[in-house]
């Protein structure tokens, strides 16, 4: 996993809530053995006019010429929400998201975040309704400081809280399963007193 | 002190608890599938690891798999790469697969519990948001992405942040006619689709407590679609019964001993939850979603809303967009509602009580010689062949069929058509499963999520009826 610790970008600002899993990237595309070739179909239904993806839909906010080269995801709450499919978090990477700033995220689709180091932010719904009003009057370029869990390049700076653990991930770009192979002898005395039935 | 039945859960599986570090739980059971594992396998060999214990993990196909051959090519070129990729991967790590046509395979939610595989008191994990099902056990259930699959595979553990807990009690009984499926989304209906973000959810009450085990596991089965990590309802004898006798379930002193470990698996008296929620049983109708999302749902005697009937701002927007989706107008009866095709499966509703259910209602709606209408079509996929195999054996296939039903082989199917069970655009389906979001079905789809009672009924007659009417 790549290190996280500070990124600055652009905002698109997608204003819809419950976005789902089905929607960030449709089960048709999920039949790949690898990790990569998602990013194209990203919000496929919304972003394409046809079935197979030639004809962009002008309306939809990712497709806006001002908002093209993006790598921030404004959005609303419960972002994620559906499928466990860790594909939607790779399409985000792929398409060039690093940051996705949200009042709330469905759990599932969190952890897969953080697990590859695709930054979801919580803010209050007051703060998002700001940085909606700001992402919409023009291109809003934000700084993002993991380290001091800060947010500049708005009207005014914001503030955010992460579980340290996974703080520390993003910052160390840590190999999570090598993290935890060198606690084996915990593991394996947890397993010497399991039930029989366990 | 007084803890909870998900505290007790967690505290047994704590590997460790250490500042500064997520919490490391063991994993007792994990379930694959063709779609999900391929790249934590693949990340398995770039790294050179192995499987830590490949005997706790078992593999199915599934989602992507043909309803019409049991051949994997049928699936098309992509699904068969993922199928042939799994066969290839079990073999080369020691994995248990129940592949195409095997008699244990099925739907990886309705496979593990009817081969015992699911038990109380353990920790089950699977790449797929729908494992909650496996709580009806009073096993501590939930989804993982890929990256956990790899991490579980070479570990058998994984790093969780413990929830906060919701009780969800359900008290009385139901009234005539009235299916788990409805109690389920009774309750979405009551949280809104993220109510329960954060939460592990316990089902208790006794209107819970009366549910069979099938049942228990179309409501844990949804726990999801309200944002819950995993939903729970204690083990009882219900529970043992289902569980004594099946394949992989314990036997004789090992069984005895799980009986007594498992009876202490309960809620204390005064243990605390963060929140709690009650229904009254007799309160609960027929439910049927008219939106996008589960928590847009009704009662079939009723109407379809209008924005104007919510006054948070956010769901006022989301009903407009559910309602253009949908192609539904504000105010319309919900029997007035046509669809034209029916599906009835999932791994909600495809179980052996389930069939009979639909079957009895196809029985009740066919006796004056009524038949699938002609603007409809519909399909009746079994959740396993183990479920396939006994609803042949009761003449079940044979009520649908000669109904004018198609009875398919066992898969996901068009839960989410990621085979060709797929519904085109402006199709409206009434169908058992889980999901109703935008596209699930296929592109430009529209789905009313229902119970198998109301879904065979709705194929007679072409639109949506009232059972009780």
């Amino acid at each position: 996993m790549e290190k996280f610790t500070k990124h600055k970008g652009l905002v698109a600002p997608l204003d819809a809530s419950n976005v789902d899993t089905d929607q960030i990237i449709p089960k048709q595309f999920l039949q790949k053995t690898e990790r990569v070739g998602f990013g194209k179909h990203l919000f496929h239904d919304w972003r394409y006019l046809d079935a197979s993806g030639n004809q962009d839909n002008p309306d939809f906010i990712l497709n806006a010429p001002q908002y093209k080269g993006a790598s921030i995801l404004l959005t609303r709450e419960n972002f994620g929400c559906g499928s466990s499919r860790e594909h939607a978090p790779w399409a985000l990477e792929e398409y060039g998201f690093k940051v996705i700033i949200a009042p709330s995220f469905a759990d599932i689709f969190y952890g897969n975040c953080i697990n590859i180091g695709l930054l979801p932010i919580k803010l209050s719904d007051d703060e998002i309704n700001e940085l909606f009003a700001d992402s919409e009057n023009g291109q809003l370029n934000l700084s993002i400081d993991l380290a001091n869990n800060q947010i500049s390049g708005a009207s005014k700076t914001y503030n955010f809280t992460l579980d340290k653990f996974h703080q520390y991930c993003l910052e160390q770009g840590v190999d999570s399963v090598g993290w935890t192979l060198k606690k084996l002898e915990k593991i394996e005395a947890f397993e010497k007193q399991m039930p029989a039935w366990q | 002190m007084a803890s909870t039945l998900y505290e007790k859960l967690w505290q047994q599986h704590l590997v460790e608890e250490k500042a500064g570090e997520t919490p490391l739980l063991y994993v007792d059971r994990h379930l694959i599938h063709e779609v999900t594992s391929p790249q934590a396998f693949a990340n398995l060999k770039f790294h050179n690891r192995p499987v830590r214990h490949p005997e706790r993990t078992i593999a199915t196909m599934d989602h992507n798999i043909s309803t019409r051959s049991i051949e994997i090519d049928a699936a098309g070129e992509g699904a068969a790469n993922q199928l042939r990729t799994l066969e290839k991967n079990c073999k080369e790590f020691g994995i248990k697969l129940f592949g195409m046509g095997h008699k244990n395979q099925g739907i990886v939610h309705v496979m593990g519990p009817e081969l015992g595989l699911t038990l109380p008191g353990t920790i089950i994990v699977c790449g797929d948001s729908h494992t909650a099902t496996h709580g009806a056990f009073g096993a501590l259930a939930f989804g993982i992405g890929t990256s956990e699959v790899e991490h579980v595979f070479a570990t058998q553990t994984l790093r969780q942040t413990k929830a906060k807990t919701m009780k969800i009690e359900v008290n009385g009984q139901v009234g005539e006619g009235i299916s788990a499926k409805d109690i389920i989304l009774a309750i979405i209906g009551k949280t809104g689709s993220a109510g329960a973000t954060g939460y592990v959810v316990e089902y208790c009450g006794s209107a819970i407590e009366a549910l069979s085990m099938e049942e228990r596991m179309t409501v844990c089965n949804m726990s999801i679609e309200f944002g819950a990590k995993a939903g729970l309802i204690a083990p009882d004898q219900t529970t043992f019964d289902y569980l004594e006798g099946k394949e992989y379930a314990p036997k004789e002193d090992v069984w005895q001993q799980a009986i007594t470990d498992w009876t202490a698996l309960k809620t204390d008296d005064g243990a605390e939850f963060d929140t709690t929620l009650t229904l009254k049983a007799e309160d609960i109708k027929a439910q049927i979603t008219w939106g996008t999302t589960p928590g847009q749902v009704t009662s079939v005697e009723g109407v379809v809303p209008s924005p104007d009937d919510f006054t948070d701002p956010v769901e006022k927007d989301s009903c407009s967009a559910a309602l253009a989706y949908m192609g539904l107008e504000a105010g319309t009866k919900i029997t007035d509602i046509s669809i034209n095709k029916v599906f009835i499966g999932s791994c909600t509703n495809s179980r052996i009580e389930d069939l009979r259910a639909a079957a009895n209602t196809v029985k009740r709606f066919t006796a004056n010689g009524a038949k699938v209408s002609d603007n409809v079509d519909a399909i009746v996929v079994p959740g396993s062949y183990r479920v396939k195999e006994q609803a042949e054996a009761e003449g079940l296939s044979q009520i649908f069929i000669d109904a004018g039903f198609e009875w398919r082989l066992p898969g996901c199917s068009m839960c989410l058509g990621m085979n060709d069970d797929v519904l085109t655009e402006g199709d409206r389906c009434a169908s058992t499963s889980n999901r109703n979001f935008e596209g699930r079905q296929g592109r430009g789809s529209r789905t009313h999520l229902v119970s198998p009672e109301l879904a065979a009924a709705s194929a007679i007659t072409g639109h949506f009826v009232d059972l009780n009417a």
